[in-house]
């Protein structure tokens, strides 16, 4: 398997905090990754980084043979991002959102709509197009946002929690649509997460973040096997690998921006 | 083959500058109600100020009227307090995490702030086509010479283009809507005064002409006035009108790209 993102000890400091620290890991071509952590543990900073929005202090990272540093222009040709907030704009209908990115990436004229067609059909949107963002439900503003993002065919896909404020049913069709995304176009997905089920369910590794530091990466069932208990879940190896519960380590910011987020998605 | 690369980057910056320009007037097409709100304010400046002032004769114009002299004035005067405040929707859009993706596109830095900077300019001109009217109704002399026009239109984009982009700076220093609203209620005023929207610079002492002489509302004015009136000529010529615009309004646009990506850190 060919690896198409490398991080060699990637750090990032916000002032004396350690957001992300010496993070060296890698994403082969075609897998769903899962960063789980609780809120704060770095996985946002990190996929900032590879997604050229911040710099790093130390180390350094390539995506598809490209630095993030030295060559962000041919890495934000190759990537697709889907920030923790809302990216669509509410002020305008689905599919003027994605036509003003198919330009933005240079969709040829000729197969643009053709392309934007697709990518409504693909993520369930095919009959909201031509509604106003804000007058779409949670799970659909999320769905066209990763639409949005699919246009130019990235070969990376970064979702920083795609499901964060979604209801079970909604959080259900879009892991639905994560999984045919990788299958269909090929996509090699890298997504944060902090739920369980979500990570378990959905990747097909999972590296365990903490404090800015990865204490494990592996496929769910060997996570689960390595802590050497039987019917061990993915909450029992968080906290073998972290010392602590994923509820104890949040913050009031977290919570706040959690919910902010929640109260947009409806 | 230096050539055709270069050609080639020029082309797709204008082209991504139009992306940023059709996105902002889809979004007043959706939602004009903001153009009609903002013709309040300079309608009650030259209505109520303007005729007021007119008779009261106390603002030497020479042979020009003074409700003539202040309608470009007024024009100028309502870009800027529109332009100012531009950099709200930035940091709103941030909150959101609309510029998050566009950061994370191929497209220059530039391009997204100048794209803009130009639909500012479009909302300018809806404050042009009030300020125009009203001079119809006032029987302010206009010079309708379609040169003349296409110029006021120009100086009306570059002017909203450059306080807009000013804007855009304060926003990605600042980072928050409160201190963004306090210091454009604080620069507003000042250049305002400092310039020669509603009154001459002649009538300045020595202190204040030197700052009106730094201010780029001082050129927009004396363009747009020029161009805008049949018997006004400008003070600095169009060529330095334009050109201290066009010069500062490249330098913001230099700097906008350059600090645009931070307003998300």
């Amino acid at each position: 398997m060919q690896k198409i993102i490398e991080t060699f000890s990637l750090t990032r400091r916000f002032g004396s905090l350690m957001a992300v620290d010496e993070l060296s890991t890698c994403v082969y071509e075609n897998e769903i990754f899962g960063l789980l952590g609780p809120n704060g543990a770095g996985k946002t900073t990190t996929i900032k980084m590879l997604a050229t929005l911040l710099l790093p202090h130390a180390g350094r990272a390539a995506i598809g043979g490209y630095d993030i540093v030295k060559n962000s222009y041919q890495v934000r040709k190759v990537i697709g991002y889907v920030p923790q907030m809302i990216s669509s704009d509410p002020n305008l209908t689905g599919f003027e959102n994605l036509l003003i990115f198919a330009k933005l990436y240079d969709v040829p004229p000729r197969t643009r709509l053709k392309q934007i067609e697709e990518a409504f059909e693909f993520m369930g949107l095919k009959d909201s197009k031509h509604k106003m963002v804000k007058n779409y439900s949670g799970g659909m503003i999320r769905r066209l946002e990763i639409a949005q993002s699919l246009l130019h065919r990235p070969k990376v896909l970064f979702l920083d929690e795609p499901t964060m404020g979604l209801d079970p049913t909604a959080r259900k069709i879009m892991w639905e649509h994560i999984d045919k995304l990788r299958k269909d176009y090929g996509t090699t997905i890298l997504l944060t997460t902090h739920h369980m089920e979500e990570a378990d369910k959905l990747c097909d590794r999972i590296a365990i973040m903490s404090f800015g530091k990865v204490s494990a990466t592996d496929t769910p069932i060997n996570l689960k096997q390595s802590i050497g208990k039987i019917d061990a879940t993915l909450d029992d190896v968080f906290t073998h690998y972290t010392g602590s519960d994923i509820d104890n380590a949040t913050n009031f910011r977290d919570v706040r921006r959690t919910r902010r987020v929640a109260k947009r998605l409806g | 083959m230096i050539m055709k690369n270069a050609f080639k980057q020029v082309a797709n910056f204008i082209a991504k500058t139009f992306v940023i320009v059709e996105l902002e007037l889809r979004k007043l097409l959706h939602d004009p109600s903001e153009l009609i709100t903002r013709a309040i304010q300079p309608t009650l400046w030259l209505l109520v100020f303007g005729q007021v002032f007119t008779k009261t004769r106390a603002i030497p114009t020479g042979n020009i009227r003074y409700l003539d002299f202040m309608a470009p004035g007024i024009l100028c005067q309502s870009v800027l307090f529109i332009s100012i405040f531009y950099g709200i929707t930035i940091i709103w859009e941030r909150d959101l995490g609309i510029i998050h993706k566009f950061l994370v596109s191929p497209a220059p830095r530039e391009a997204l702030v100048l794209g803009k900077a130009l639909a500012a300019g479009a909302r300018g001109l809806s404050q042009a086509v009030i300020i125009f009217l009203l001079s119809l109704i006032l029987d302010v002399k206009i010079n309708w010479n379609l040169l003349n026009l296409l110029g006021v239109l120009f100086a009306i984009i570059l002017g909203s283009a450059l306080f807009s982009t000013l804007s855009l700076i304060i926003a990605c220093l600042v980072k928050t809507r409160e201190r963004l609203m306090g210091i454009g209620q604080l620069i507003t005023m000042p250049l305002f005064f400092a310039s020669n929207a509603i009154y001459p610079i002649s009538m300045m002492p020595g202190w204040l002409r030197v700052i009106a002489s730094i201010n780029p509302l001082t050129y927009l004015t004396d363009a747009t006035r020029s161009l805008m009136l049949l018997e006004a000529t400008s003070a600095n010529g169009l060529l330095l009108d334009f050109g201290v615009l066009s010069v500062t309004l490249v330098v913001f646009i230099w700097i906008g790209g350059k600090l645009y990506p931070r307003v998300i850190g």
